[in-house]
């Protein structure tokens, strides 16, 4: 199966005009059995069409049109707007939102993820590339075109978590040329405040069936590996979990701003050091390689399957 | 990016927190005149973004305004942590009878600002909470409204802080909290927060960090500073090859050729995206290689600017090669960041397949992008070799 | 009308040239401004040659063969 996601998933497109939206439209239409993107919004182009799908002027406007709720919006809205147009997504019913945009100020983040919190709905982002089911659907530009995505993205039992989108795919190519197909892989965002950590969406890999085994890609800076690993403690999951880091050189300069916004080393306990040997502790195998990954994840599940 | 101390006291200030009667000064004169305008004992800091000023001589104490410019004049010449100072700041010498801590930062796993306060100021607040964790007060406040007094009452009051000094330090505490998100700042400290014999506060210091997405909404705010719009406020200031890559980043708005760092190696590298660039970057040094910068391109670049970056970098002196490497792409084309380079080593009068150690940038469009590197004769590797080994073999073209 | 740069190569057949309607949507279609409209008359922007994203646009807006988009480094292949 897989998680957030589905065949029957129903989204719009937020900022559907701009040039990466037009895009990431064409990706999503095109991938797997074809996204169900029922609408897109930019405020005042009411009316026209991109790549077929019709363009409202409200989030309001477009579940109308549909007739029921949608699922989904990805968003691609200019920082500034952003807040605006997720809150409206999220006032409309909307339970899952990915966002692509980028810098935007963490003040807003927080807001954004507060009121989803409060209306049960799943922010993903932002800074993110977004969600895919492999040969099912992606919602995002995650991938990138569909024959591109079709190549590094095939379907199977490890779940992948990542904090940058590019490695997202890097690490799913990997392990589909050894034969291991992913359940669902989310680009999780960049950013120090995001929607969702690894430790939030672990429950619902946890209760995917087809899920056997997790990879995630990190980087110093933040706790969010701590929470991980505390979780997979306290929660005696089932998943066996394999970490790459990147950015190790940073421990050596403290201050600096590397990779994402979320990565800045300030104090021991962000460093990588720290979050190796934290993971560690968890149970959770750090690869020295990419290329060592797929590997480790089937050790690790023939582990399980023998304990 | 960071705020000196003499613009973060402006913030609280305007905040409506009391503050000292300072003085900001860029020489020994006007540091004379603020000390004859406070008209008593002052303190003299420089300001510098680094820390340690008071071991390195960079905080004086003068009893005559003669003395603070005498203080003044030396402090202005003295190198702190790599940084020359910006100016002094000229400080009435504060008689304070007790000295707290308030502070807000974010928690990026509560996802909440975090209001914290401490009845033991005036040194690090990670070693009091550590030592006396009874002595520091907590408390996350939500961003979708206004913080309201009673949360930051309520963050005091569990230090045992009460009375007149509860009811006085409670609005300093509310105002330091709103301001944190209204500037959109990653830190905001008053550290110490004084109180003075009377029973008044004041913040005798003050620590602010802004987060760097927000400045284009801050404008008005950082103007008014004096806070330059190309001013970086890293750990460090940038280097001539740093800005000249912000130039070419900035000249075209297509795609990212971005956080250019300057490292003192051979081996010049072409690296993205944010993600790749780290684990290649890692990959480079594990296999003994030697960088001669960091970098993140991104998004969708012109040809335009992938030559401008790969001729900064080839250009950079002790430069032997580059390598150009990226995690799989999506949005970024092959084809195109192969013309961009290839163009860079061409008008530099060099040969691509000499001066590319290696190409590894698997995705989008890589067809295309293999048949022009086949055409100049480019090493280049396709997706079934790993970041890893890319990286490998390039530092192995590296004379040792 | 020929011109060439590193990567890239362009032709525009010498009897439109002059199409000053042309000129215009080739102007309006090509994305790296890659033509320019000289008062009706074609004009060809050498130094955003090499942006050329093979999008097909500047076909698709003229009259079947009368621009033609090469690709140099593919032993002048006409992109199709």
């Amino acid at each position: 199966m897989s998680i957030l996601l589905s065949s029957e998933t129903t989204f719009i497109v937020q900022g559907i005009t701009g040039r990466e939206a037009v895009n990431l439209t064409r990706e999503c239409l095109d991938y797997g059995a074809g996204a169900k993107v029922v609408g897109g919004v930019t405020p005042g182009r009411k009316g026209r069409e991109v790549h077929g799908v019709p363009v409202f002027d409200t989030v309001a406007q477009a579940v109308e049109h549909h007739g029921s709720p949608i699922d989904g919006s990805v968003v691609t809205v200019p920082p500034a707007f952003t807040k605006d147009a997720v809150l409206e997504a999220i006032a409309n019913g909307i339970k899952i939102v990915v966002i692509v945009t980028e810098r935007i100020p963490r003040s807003d983040v927080a807001q954004m993820v507060e009121f989803a919190a409060a209306h049960e709905a799943r922010i993903i982002g932002p800074n993110c590339l977004g969600i895919i089911v492999p040969d099912v659907i992606k919602m995002g530009g995650i991938g990138g075109p569909a024959k591109d995505a079709a190549k590094a993205y095939s379907p199977g039992s490890v779940g992948v978590i990542s904090r940058s989108g590019g490695m997202t795919t890097e690490m799913s190519s990997t392990l589909t040329a050894a034969g291991l197909g992913q359940s669902t892989a989310v680009s999780i965002g960049g950013d120090a405040i995001i929607g969702q950590s690894y430790a939030e969406l672990m429950p619902l890999f946890e209760a995917d069936e087809e899920t056997e085994a997790i990879v995630i890609y990190t980087e110093p800076g933040g706790r969010m590996e701590a929470e991980l690993a505390r979780w997979v403690t306290e929660n005696n999951s089932r998943l066996p979990i394999v970490a790459f880091m990147a950015g190790r050189f940073m421990d050596e300069m403290p201050g600096m701003s590397f990779g994402h916004a979320g990565t800045i080393v300030e104090g021991k306990e962000d460093t990588a050091t720290e979050k190796i040997a934290r993971l560690a502790e968890a149970g959770i195998v750090v690869a020295e390689e990419i290329s060592q990954i797929p590997d480790l994840v089937r050790e690790k599940i023939a582990e399980r399957a023998a304990a | 990016m960071r705020l000196f101390e003499f613009e973060a006291r402006e913030v609280v200030k305007r905040a409506g927190i009391p503050v000292t009667d300072f003085g900001f000064a860029t020489s020994a004169d006007e540091a004379r005149k603020i000390a004859e305008r406070i008209g008593g004992p002052t303190v003299i800091k420089s300001q510098v973004l680094t820390g340690g000023r008071m071991k390195a001589g960079g905080v004086k104490f003068a009893d005559t305004p003669d003395e603070a410019a005498e203080h003044a004049e030396a402090i202005l010449k003295l190198e702190i942590g790599g940084h020359m100072p910006r100016g002094v700041l000229v400080d009435p010498k504060a008689e304070v009878k007790q000295e707290y801590y308030a502070g807000v930062v974010w928690d990026g796993i509560r996802k909440q600002p975090v209001m914290l306060f401490s009845d033991m100021g005036g040194i690090d607040i990670e070693q009091v909470a550590e030592e006396h964790p009874d002595h520091v007060g907590r408390g996350h406040f939500s961003t979708l409204q206004p913080v309201s007094e009673y949360q930051a009452k309520q963050v005091i009051a569990q230090t045992g802080v009460t009375g007149s000094a509860l009811t006085r330090m409670t609005p300093i505490l509310t105002r330091l909290a709103r301001l944190f998100v209204e500037r959109d700042m990653t830190l905001a400290e008053i550290n110490p927060l004084g109180e003075t014999a009377e029973g008044h506060f004041i913040a005798l210091d003050a620590h602010m960090d802004m987060e760097n997405e927000a400045r284009p909404r801050q404008n008005a705010l950082l103007a008014d500073l004096g806070v330059g719009g190309e001013e970086t406020r890293q750990a460090r200031e940038p280097t001539p090859f740093e800005l000249a890559g912000e130039e070419v980043d900035s000249q075209d708005h297509r795609g990212v050729a971005g956080n250019v760092t300057e490292f003192d190696g051979n081996l010049g590298l072409v690296i993205g995206a944010g993600g790749g660039s780290l684990t290649l970057f890692d990959a480079v040094r594990a296999h003994g290689g030697k960088p001669a910068n960091y970098c993140e391109i991104g998004g969708n670049p012109s040809v335009a600017k992938a030559c401008g970056l790969a001729k900064l970098v080839l250009q950079k002196p002790g430069v032997d090669k580059i390598a150009v490497m990226m995690s799989i792409v999506s949005n970024t084309r092959v084809d195109i960041v192969a013309r961009g380079v290839i163009k860079a080593c061409i008008e530099l009068g060099m040969d691509p397949a000499e001066k590319i150690a290696i190409f590894r940038i698997p995705g989008a469009w890589e067809e295309e992008g293999f048949k022009i590197l086949e055409r100049y004769g480019v090493e280049y590797a396709d997706r079934s070799v790993s970041m890893h080994e890319a990286a490998r073999r390039a530092v192995e073209k590296i004379p040792a | 009308m020929r011109q060439d740069a590193l990567f890239i190569g362009v032709e525009v057949g010498d009897e439109f040239v002059d199409d000053a309607e042309l000129a215009a949507k080739l102007e309006a279609a090509c994305p790296v401004d890659i033509y320019a409209n000289d008062s009706g008359r074609v004009e060809i922007v050498e130094k955003n040659l090499d942006e050329c994203i093979l999008c097909r646009l500047c076909m698709d807006a003229s009259p079947p063969g009368a621009v033609k988009v090469i690709k140099l480094y593919e032993d002048g292949a006409v992109l199709q």
